[in-house]
């Protein structure tokens, strides 16, 4: 699925950039363009030019936001590798095990990966997003372990990811500040129908991959016994 | 409200140090090392974050290709009819498009709409509502999958993208009921 969306997400690009670009030329006044040839820079004047330095400056952003992480990962990875020595995590296991065992029938009931996990939900609910990305990166580590095809995804990875992204945030502290500098009159009004929001993407979430592991373990079924 | 966001605040700020002093605390208490432990879990995190390099480069280049050709623009104009139809100004569909993409894009789409509409108006209250309630999709499972290796996602994109739709929907009609 990947494979597809990362493919014409660069092709379409590639295409609608270079479209636009040959529209421009070709509606653009011939007069015009020969005083202009002289001193345009292609790579700001042109679509397709923005498009190219656009993606060899992500690619050295993506270095540095991986080397950013690296500081405030070692620190969190240090607490939990504490926390976890000391039994810590099972504790927390222990507390939230109801909720757990629905959503993760396969994972042993104190496993650290369901310690992690919660630490990383609640992490998010509180809007610390330090510390949010390293705890989640030591719940699949933790699910990692247990994954008996080490090149795919597992159901429990990809719930686990969808209650990530669809995260419900008690404070959206970003949007609250940004509100807040555009002179609006109540900034934090936005607080409940973002959790409300929030909570029906969760709920959506949940049930999409609870249907689709449904019907691929039945599907499962169906094989063997034929 | 005010004293809720008084209460909230304090906790985000005391979590980290309540945290730290909680489990620091009891791993002395239960006799572990904690120095030693510390060090020795800390030494995983460079690399995680060399591991990732990979994925985010792929993930990072694409993305922002997809924004500098204006195929933003395009898929906006394609879907607007639709999204018209569900009550969503067609204003607020590039932030809807933006936000599981990227982060900062959206925060800059977000501040745009507010500072042209208001922020207190009602696509303002959208944009800011889609921004709080979703996350950057795209980017965490990069990220997150990076982590450990994992290049077959299967559905989790595409399962993750549609509760970002619902909450995006339901986003605009929450603020359409309150506001």
């Amino acid at each position: 699925m990947l494979n597809h969306i990362w493919l014409w997400m660069i092709v379409l690009s590639i295409l609608i950039a270079g479209g636009s670009d040959l529209v421009h030329e070709i509606s653009s006044k011939p007069r015009a363009q020969t005083e202009q040839t002289a001193h345009r820079n292609l790579n700001k004047d042109t679509k397709i030019g923005q498009v190219t330095s656009a993606a060899i400056d992500a690619a050295s952003l993506a270095v540095k936001i991986s080397f950013g992480l690296i500081g405030v990962m070692a620190l969190w990875l240090g607490v939990m590798r504490v926390a976890e020595e000391a039994g810590m995590i099972r504790i927390l296991a222990r507390i939230v095990q109801p909720i757990t065992t629905r959503l993760f029938p396969t994972i042993p009931k104190d496993h650290p990966a369901i310690g992690a996990m919660i630490m990383n939900i609640a992490a998010n609910m509180l809007g610390l997003s330090n510390a949010a990305t390293p705890l989640g990166l030591k719940a699949m580590e933790e699910l990692d372990k247990l994954n008996t095809n080490k090149e795919e995804a597992s159901n429990d990875m990809i719930t686990f990811l969808v209650i990530n992204t669809s995260a419900i945030t008690l404070v959206p502290a970003t949007a609250i500040a940004i509100r807040a500098s555009l002179g609006s009159t109540n900034p934090q009004k936005i607080v409940i129908p973002s959790i409300i929001a929030a909570s029906m993407a969760t709920l959506v979430g949940i049930t999409t991959v609870k249907l689709i592991q449904y019907y691929q373990q039945k599907r499962k079924n169906k094989q063997t016994n034929s | 409200m005010d004293s809720l966001k008084i209460i909230l605040d304090w906790l985000s700020i005391l979590a980290i140090p309540l945290i730290l002093f909680l489990f620091l605390g009891y791993g002395y208490y239960k006799k572990v090392k904690v120095y030693e432990a510390f060090v020795e879990g800390a030494k995983e995190g460079f690399d995680v974050g060399v591991k990732i390099i990979p994925f985010l480069v792929a993930m990072l280049v694409a993305i922002a290709m997809f924004r500098a050709s204006g195929a933003l623009d395009v898929l906006t104009y394609i879907l607007s009819p639709i999204t018209r139809l569900i009550g969503m100004p067609s204003e607020v569909l590039p932030m809807a498009l933006m936000r599981p993409l990227s982060g900062s894009g959206s925060i800059g789409v977000m501040t745009e709409l507010m500072k042209t509409h208001g922020p207190d108006s009602l696509i303002g209250f959208m944009a800011s509502t889609m921004f709080g309630s979703t996350e950057t999709t795209f980017y965490v499972v990069a990220v997150y999958f990076g982590a450990i290796n994992i290049r077959n996602t299967r559905y989790a994109l595409p399962a993750g993208l549609l509760a970002d739709a619902a909450g995006l929907i339901t986003a605009v009609y929450v603020c359409r009921l309150l506001f």
